[in-house]
């Protein structure tokens, strides 16, 4: 079964429609990267899935389940998926070990401990061991980003859903960045995330997925939506950002 | 313009039909829970009022109507007083305060004695108990009967609301100033704007909107406290209401006072509301 499936999402900010009619369907372990222009609702796209935003019509389902219900509740839909923001968004009175750890603990009740003992096993995945109890405010953008990685993957979360996790980041610090997210797909966890490096969507993406107008214009395999692309402009798109 | 920005007909699905209706429905059911608890208790409260057993009496000596009459303009009268004391110590505090408040977040030791005044001046006038410092200038310094300076109690009040308000006014700015990210001030000095420049077109603009809510609680709190003039003999609305009660032996005029204040102070506070809801209003942050 789909981990992941949306069918005709609609959202629009006053009289400007981002998304007109978006389907897509994520199957488990796979990993499905976004791209468009700035401004293409990327990013509200998966704020819709995180139900940080409420969709003005479709059906987000996770795991079978209609999320979008207005009777389910959110903070447990929530709690099965992480999210990776552009900005990171960690929390700068913590401690980096205590940014991992405070969903453990406070949503998923898991003794402070093991949580403890979970929080080093991430960071001791993103590679960041040795700083776990540094203030987010005294790493590197690039750390800061794969302690937010992290921090999201600590639950074990269905799905992973990253926003530009390498926008802020330098090339050597993407091949950070993205060594950490092969090897998450790896073991088999479900992502989507945007994109603005097709060198990144290339090498970690099962689809890709272009957005534009509000809707999935084109979609496939990495090599055949970004080498040979069939939609007049996805070609002027990527052109553009080839040269 | 894009397809996505073009006007076009939407029909919500039927099942967006259906999650607007079941949204209605939950919202409906909230009012009408809320209006109903709010009357069981109002209710309730009357019953056991107008039951009590010295209601009467109660209600001849705190809400007589024919007092309230004859109260309500002289006590209006005095309010304008409060008014006045309110604006003129308002503009006075904000200006005083942030003075205070940039002196204390100079930085570098040139600036010792100014940030030493600022700290010693916030630690004094933060102590003192307002009523003293209203009695200790307006009852005091005319006393001394120094040529030369304003005897009017009026003038010497609204000097010890404006002293006393600054040092804690000062530290509500102070902590704005401080809250705002050290990544701002970096942005700003990057484009070449000066210490002072990046204080008032970045920091400062930052820093007061995410104080406004304590700032606007400040200044309801000055409307009420301008009231603390009336120890000295200025003729504000408690006075005027004083005056008449030691003449009518009833104690509405001071209800009638009350209710003014308050009637003064809510407008004030949905002001506050609805600033600290506007958009824009949570300042900087990152971006979602
Ligand atoms: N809260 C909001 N209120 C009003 N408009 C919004 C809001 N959030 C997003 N938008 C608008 O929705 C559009 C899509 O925004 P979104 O952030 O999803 O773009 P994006 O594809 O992620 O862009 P980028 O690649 O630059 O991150 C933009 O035009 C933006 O102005
Ligand atoms: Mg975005």
């Amino acid at each position: 079964m789909n981990v992941l499936s949306l069918r005709g999402i609609r959202k629009s900010f006053g009289a400007h429609v981002v998304l007109r009619d978006v389907s897509l369907e994520v199957a488990e372990g796979e990993c499905v990267v976004l791209i468009g222009a700035s401004g293409s609702g990327k990013s509200t796209l998966l704020r819709c899935v995180n139900l940080l935003e409420v969709v003005d019509d479709g059906v987000v389902e996770l795991d079978g389940q209609d999320i979008t219900d207005p009777r389910v509740n959110a903070d447990e839909v929530r709690s099965r998926m992480g999210m990776v923001f552009q900005s990171y968004n960690l929390f700068p009175h913590l401690s980096v070990l205590q940014n991992i750890t405070l969903a453990p603990v406070r949503v998923h009740k898991v003794a402070r401990a093991e949580a403890t003992e979970w929080a080093r096993a991430a960071l001791e995945r993103v590679g960041l061991a040795d700083k776990a109890n540094a203030r987010p405010d005294d790493l590197s953008g690039g750390q800061q980003q794969r302690v937010a990685i992290a921090r999201a993957m600590v639950n074990s979360p269905r799905l992973l859903l990253l926003d530009e996790v390498t926008s802020a980041l330098d090339p050597e610090l993407v091949g950070e960045v993205l060594d950490l997210l092969q090897g998450l797909r790896e073991d088999g966890m479900t992502m989507i995330l945007n994109t603005h490096e097709m060198g990144f969507a290339r090498s970690v993406a099962d689809e890709v997925c272009f957005l534009s107008d509000g809707v999935i214009l084109e979609r496939g395999p990495a090599q055949q939506v970004l080498g040979a692309p069939q939609e007049e402009r996805t070609q002027r798109f990527l052109s553009r950002l080839l040269h | 313009m894009t397809a996505a920005d073009k006007p076009e007909v939407w029909q919500p699905s039927p099942i967006e039909q259906q999650r607007a209706a079941y949204r209605l429905r939950q919202r409906r059911r909230s009012f009408v829970v809320a209006t109903v608890s709010t009357i069981v208790v109002l209710a309730v409260v009357v019953i056991v009022l107008v039951t009590s057993p010295g209601w009467d009496r109660f209600q001849s000596t705190f809400f007589s109507p024919h007092e309230a009459g004859v109260a309500f303009p002289m006590v209006l009268r005095g309010l304008w007083t409060n008014i006045e004391v309110m604006l003129v110590c308002g503009v006075a505090i904000a200006v005083w305060s942030l003075v205070l408040a940039v002196l204390r977040t100079l930085r570098g030791p040139v600036f010792f004695p100014l940030r030493a005044f600022a700290v010693v001046y916030v630690d004094l006038f933060r102590g003192l108990p307002l009523l003293l410092v209203v009695f200790l200038l307006g009852l005091g310094v005319p006393a001394l009967q120094l040529s030369g300076l304003p005897t009017d109690p009026l003038f010497w009040g609204g000097l010890a609301l404006t002293l006393s308000y600054s040092a804690n006014v000062a530290e509500v700015l102070r902590a704005g100033i401080e809250s705002v990210h050290p990544s701002q001030r970096a942005a700003a000095r990057s484009l070449g704007l000066s210490y002072a420049a990046t204080l008032r077109f970045v920091v400062l603009p930052q820093a007061v909107r995410r104080v406004m809510p304590a700032l606007m609680n400040d200044l309801i709190s000055l409307e009420k406290d301008s009231a603390l003039l009336a120890a000295i003999g200025v003729v504000d609305a408690l006075r005027q209401a004083q005056i008449r009660q030691s003449l009518s032996f009833n104690f509405t005029a001071y209800v009638v006072a009350g209710v003014l204040f308050i009637c003064l102070t809510i407008p004030m506070a949905r002001f506050t509301d609805w600033y600290a809801r506007r958009r824009g209003f949570q300042g900087v942050g990152g971006q979602l």
